[in-house]
């Protein structure tokens, strides 16, 4: 499926194509760590096990942040 | 994912259970007035000043402690904020906007001092001449200085304490750091109280956000729309603590509890590493140049500024 993801720490938005089904999954794939990110979709935060769907937009909230 | 406590959609998946919007701040709010009882961070007539930066952390604690202030039927006049503008360009300005904002929407007084008027040049100035001289990375000439100006204007305000933003992911990075670098008197003075003993020199520091993991203050802090722009100290990645923060955040990812074990384990120890240090020889002592606290005839502080004079 396609999903288009904004990354708050990196200021990007990027178009993926990746094969799985949710959050965890969109997120293993993109070599993230769930522990340094909020997911939010449609302005929800949802969790690692929400089921995603095709051309989702989702924005990747940095947990970590100052320093 | 359902809330395991209702029909609505969770926000968060916690090792006890899935929780939606209103049931994560129920539980959050829950656990900081919980810590707050538990070690009594804030007395009934205590005056308070809450060290902020504009982040996520400092105005959460900042907007909870004015929260049980208020349901303590406690006097919110006795609560001010404390912010130090260390002088890094593109990131400390934008979070004192937010700041400002925050402190005027909520009638908290603001004081901001800065690196640059107190000790003569921001960080960007400072730590290139200090690095050069000393092999100091930023993080360790900030902290140095950070400290030192928030306990200066805490005994200039006349508080009796310091509330800090310090969450469960800093507080298990310090204890990491300090057991790989053997240091048991800098663990000694972590725990939700800072010091071993008091002393007249010191305010002492306290951390209501003490059990709450850093995701939980960030989804907190969004859920109430607190308005914080994502920003990121430039030199954040050149420290020691930020290759602790990635082993701990792959540690936690793949063993859930792994943050909460070591915090829990250290407490279980603090009283040990405190006893011990009570037994050691007290060393505080007033700096000669600056009369703050130091353990030597001149404060890193002083040392660090007569560096750059020097220069």
């Amino acid at each position: 499926m396609y999903i288009e993801v904004y990354n708050e720490r990196e200021q990007t938005t990027t178009k993926v194509e990746f094969i799985g089904t949710k959050v965890k999954d969109l997120l293993r794939y993109l070599r993230l760590n769930p522990e340094a990110f909020l997911v939010v979709r449609n302005h929800e935060v949802i969790t690692e096990e929400e089921v995603l769907q095709d051309q989702d937009k989702i924005e990747l909230l940095s947990v970590i942040s100052g320093g | 994912m359902q809330c395991s406590k209702c029909q609505y959609q969770a926000v968060i998946s916690l090792q006890h259970g899935n929780l939606c919007k209103k049931h994560f701040i129920d539980y959050f709010e829950e656990k900081v007035f919980k810590t707050i009882n538990k070690y009594q961070l804030i007395g009934r007539n205590e005056k308070l000043c809450v060290a902020v930066s504009g982040g996520k952390d400092s105005l959460t604690v900042l907007y909870l402690t004015k929260k049980y202030l208020e349901k303590n039927n406690i006097p919110t006049t006795n609560l001010t904020a404390l912010a130090v503008d260390e002088g890094i360009d593109n990131y400390r300005e934008h979070t004192l906007v937010d700041l400002r904002k925050f402190c005027t929407e909520h009638r908290v007084p603001l004081t901001i001092v800065s690196f640059e008027q107190e000790l003569g040049k921001t960080l960007d100035q400072a730590y290139p001449i200090i690095n050069k001289d000393a092999s100091k990375k930023p993080c360790n000439v900030c902290g140095v200085w950070r400290r030192y100006l928030l306990n200066k204007h805490a005994k200039r305000l006349g508080v009796d304490k310091v509330i800090t933003g310090h969450n469960l992911d800093d507080e298990a990075q310090a204890i990491i750091m300090n057991i790989f670098k053997a240091n048991t008197a800098l663990a000694a003075r972590l725990g939700p109280t800072s010091g071993v003993q008091e002393h007249d020199l010191f305010i002492q520091r306290v951390k209501p956000l003490y059990f709450c993991a850093e995701k939980e203050v960030r989804l907190y802090a969004l859920l109430k729309n607190f308005q914080i722009k994502f920003t990121e100290c430039p030199y954040s990645k050149e420290g020691y603590r930020h290759h602790i923060q990635e082993m701990l955040n792959e540690f936690e990812n793949k063993y859930k509890g792994t943050k909460q074990g070591i915090v829990n384990s250290f407490l279980a120890m603090l009283p040990l590493l405190q006893n011990q240090e009570k037994e050691m020889p007290q060393t505080i002592q007033q700096c000669s140049k600056c009369k703050e606290a130091s353990n030597k005839d001149i404060c890193n502080a002083c040392v660090m500024k007569e560096t750059i004079e020097n220069a």
